[in-house]
């Protein structure tokens, strides 16, 4: 009797479903799986950079608390005798070191371990950026997600963070001279510089203290605050839905694509195995960041090709690239390291301000308040495109100056020379990858009204019984031409104007001006996309295009060939 | 009449014969032959085949020998006025062009000599390493003229560059007070100012390393054997030595820190990963 109405009132009856039952009971899970199962992706390969990015820092975590197990964050002095290299026995070092090397050699996969460690976080770095670019260049900051945006933004500073203070916990001389630079940079700043790096150091350099606290910052604080702004980003990612990519049906309004179960919990899954993998790969066959080879940190030694991991690399590379003479001043007394202040503090510091306060500046000149779920194709913005180029184009210049000796080693030439041509491509270069990129954009964006309205060349010529010869163009058919045309071709803010009707000076009108500038200078140049009688237009004049070959008419299939094949 | 058949067991060939392997072969590439990257991989062919016959044709360097006579002094001096006295002047006593050789003793001679920079093939920021010029006798000649004209640094015994007697932890000590920082930690090589630049020493013979620490050769400063003494040399010696089995941890990506190490990450780990995502993504449409 009760079994029957078990069956009929449907409660499972495997063992799985059994268990699912019990769990929903409890707590209602049904419903989140429900809403999550069938929440819609859009599919394409830019959208999982974000993913491998997040598969990064799982990788970071799993392996960091492995590598916790082992690693001692003290300063104090020990001799070292263990099973290390040759060069290291007897050598007076710092416990963090020591253990550094105990972990390495005498705890089973320890190195394979502390070596996974190190690629994942370059490789984090990485992802983070690509995936940002991926963002910028499709315009997916745009409203609603310029909060999304600002909690990326962090988590690259974030990033950033967590890959430096964990860079310099084994306390060896490279991660030691990457500190020292750390020091520098903290005293330059004016007035409270001296007073913040004896904070930071508790004391004069190096003191004692630096590396338990890093240790503390490394496992704990930041991996804490990433965890949660990945969570936000997550959550916001779930509320905004994902944006897609402009093409046939895709609107605004809806979402093109896959559930999530079962398609994309197999394209996750499968991409963090194979993320994983990769990792596992690099960690078990390319060495990286030998301390033993460095040996312990004094503060007397610098080793030749002392560079921070790539993601600093652009901080180096403005150190690197800022004349020492005469930028030292001494006012009353007091010394103003403009020589450090401005590649470490300023330049970096512009950099970040352009990532955080972009989306605001780019909808304030777009004076577009509608919501984007249709992501832009980068050549119908060019001016945010050529922004973007020109931003990596100076971060890329940098990190290069940041390795000038290593390209003077490695291609024969000057070190000096080197660095002076950093130094003027540093201020010309950006501006002219904004030209040239925008340049193209432009182009493209012709080619497509070209291509948009008199279709495709087909290299069939068409001989008339006059004498005309015509080439016979395929229209585009309605998938390729809605990716065309449907994309917005913003105009240059139009403001009040200066006065009001009864002659009254208008307040913000000044500024309402300098805005309307800066939105001339994104929107002055644009190609319009092709309207729907600009189309019919075209079809109507060339209409003799679909003439079909007739008897009269010869037909050459090659451009070259002009013989008349009809007898 | 047909002619005779000249095999016995030659088959007529069958009308229809299955295609050959050449055939396919012959029909892929024509297919293939407007492929948008054909322009490409042919450019590479061709630069690999000129690369290639070029590396087997080019001319190889002469080599010289000579008899020794049995006065090394008279012979080296002999082999100085041929070799170096256009730079060096007739008496070793220096020119605008070169230094005077008077003091450099026998140690400077032989690593100069027996490494190849010297004689001096072009003007450049500093001398090559190039293959060498002399034979082992004319430039122990050349040494035991140089050092006949006034007392400086000897070549060292082989006793006094075995890497075995070494200590190679307190070699890594000095090195990284004294060297690293043009040598590069491991003695991967480092830039200097101008052209200029520190080798790297995974090569350099153990002889040699302590001539040029005895004797500062171009831009490296004189190590003598007050500031490193001679049992220190065997030490950095060891070290060096100890490095040229790599180190832990797979492949060494050129012992460069993290700027090889950053271009890795990306060329090895995003390059896979994003391959990947291209997979994954193009599986579905």
């Amino acid at each position: 009797m009760s079994t029957e109405t078990a069956s009929n009132t449907g409660a499972p009856t495997t063992p799985v479903g059994k268990a699912a039952d019990y769990l929903d009971q409890r707590t209602s899970i049904g419903v989140a799986v429900k809403e999550f199962a069938r929440k819609v992706f859009p599919d394409h390969w830019s959208f999982m950079l974000g993913e491998m990015a997040l598969f990064s820092f799982v990788v970071l975590l799993l392996s960091g608390v492995f590598l916790t197990m082992f690693f001692d964050p003290s300063m104090a002095l020990v001799e070292y005798h263990g099973a290390g290299p040759e060069t290291m026995q007897g050598q007076l070092m710092s416990t963090a070191f020591a253990s550094t090397l105990d972990l390495s050699f005498d705890v089973r996969g320890g190195l394979l371990m502390r070596q996974i460690h190190h690629w994942a976080a370059l490789v984090f770095m990485a992802s983070i950026v690509v995936h940002m670019m991926r963002v910028f260049f499709t315009g997916a900051f745009r409203k609603p997600r310029e909060i999304n945006w600002l909690v990326g933004t962090v988590l690259l500073i974030l990033g950033l963070l967590a890959g430096f203070s964990g860079y310099s916990l084994p306390d060896d001389v490279l991660s030691g001279n990457g500190l020292r630079i750390t020091d520098g940079v903290i005293k330059s700043i004016p007035v409270i510089g001296s007073y913040m790096s004896y904070m930071v150091f508790g004391g004069e350099f190096p003191g004692e203290h630096i590396i338990p606290r890093l240790f503390t910052i490394h496992i704990l604080l930041v991996p804490a605050l990433i965890l949660a702004l990945i969570g936000l980003h997550l959550f916001l990612m779930v509320l905004h839905k994902h944006t897609q990519y402009p093409g046939g049906g895709r609107t605004d309004k809806n979402v093109v694509g896959y559930p999530l179960f079962p398609v994309y919990v197999a394209k996750m899954g499968g991409n963090f195995f194979i993320v994983f993998g990769i990792l596992a790969l690099m960690g078990a066959t390319m060495s990286i960041n030998n301390v033993w080879n460095y040996g312990p940190y004094d503060p007397s030694p610098v080793g030749a090709g002392a560079q921070p991991d790539w993601y600093m690399l652009f901080l180096e590379g403005s150190l690197r690239l800022m004349p020492g003479a005469g930028t030292e001043w001494v006012i009353f007394g007091y010394t103003l390291s403009l020589n450090v202040l401005i590649p470490a503090v300023v330049i970096p510091g512009l950099l970040f301000t352009f990532l955080f306060a972009y989306p605001f500046i780019e909808a304030k000149v777009t004076g577009d308040k509608r919501e984007h779920h249709v992501l832009d194709r980068p050549r119908n913005v060019p001016v945010r495109t050529g922004l973007g180029v020109a931003f990596l184009t100076a971060f890329i210049i940098l990190a290069l100056a940041g390795s000038n000796d290593l390209i003077a080693t490695h291609f024969a030439m000057s070190l000096n020379q080197i660095t002076w041509a950093f130094r003027i491509l540093f201020f010309v270069g950006p501006v002219f990858a904004f030209w040239v990129t925008k340049r193209i954009c432009l182009s493209l964006q012709r080619k497509d009204r070209e291509l948009v309205l008199h279709g495709h060349e087909t290299g069939r010529i068409v001989r008339f019984a006059n004498g005309e010869y015509i080439e016979v163009h395929r229209p585009l058919d309605e998938q390729e031409r809605w990716l065309r045309v449907n994309y917005d071709a913003h105009r240059p803010l139009e403001i009040e104007p200066a006065t009001d009707a009864r002659g009254v000076k208008r307040r913000g009108y000044k500024s309402d001006k300098r805005w309307q500038k800066l939105s001339r200078f994104f929107y002055e140049d644009r190609v319009e996309p092709v309207t729907p009688a600009e189309l019919a237009a075209a079809h109507s004049h060339g209409e003799h295009d679909e003439i079909a070959p007739a008897a009269h008419t010869s037909e050459v299939t090659s451009g070259t060939d002009t013989v008349d094949r009809e007898r | 009449m047909t002619p005779p058949r000249v095999g016995a067991d030659a088959d007529p060939e069958p009308l229809h014969h299955p295609p050959r392997d050449e055939d396919i072969f012959v029909k892929a590439l024509a297919a293939r032959r407007h492929h948008r990257a054909a322009p490409v991989v042919l450019m590479l062919l061709a630069l690999l085949l000129t690369g290639g016959v070029y590396a087997v044709l080019a001319p190889s360097s002469a080599t010289a020998d000579t008899a020794s006579t049995a006065n090394d002094v008279e012979e080296g001096e002999r082999l100085f006025q041929a070799n170096c006295a256009t730079c060096h002047g007739p008496d070793a006593e220096g020119t605008s062009e070169a230094p005077s050789l008077v003091g450099v003793g026998a140690a400077a001679v032989d690593f100069q000599v027996s490494t190849g920079r010297m004689p001096m093939q072009a003007n450049g920021p500093q001398a090559l390493q190039k293959p060498r010029q002399m034979d082992e006798e004319q430039t122990a000649q050349l040494a035991a003229y140089v050092a006949s004209l006034g007392p400086g640094p000897e070549i060292p015994t082989d006793e006094m560059v075995d890497a075995e007697a070494g200590d190679a932890s307190n070699g890594a000590l000095i090195f990284r007070t004294n060297c690293a920082m043009c040598h590069n930690a491991v003695g991967a090589g480092g830039a200097l100012s101008e052209g200029k630049f520190a080798p790297a020493l995974y090569d350099v013979s153990e002889r040699n390393i302590y001539q040029a620490m005895a004797t500062g050769p171009q831009s490296m400063p004189v190590f003598n054997d007050a500031t490193i003494t001679p049992d220190e040399k065997r030490d950095v010696i060891a070290y060096l030595v100890e490095q040229r089995d790599g180190s832990a941890g797979g492949l060494s990506l050129g012992s460069l820190g993290p700027v090889s190490e950053g271009l890795w990450a990306w060329v090895v780990g995003l390059g896979l990963m994003i391959g990947a995502a291209v997979w994954i993504g193009a599986k579905s449409s």
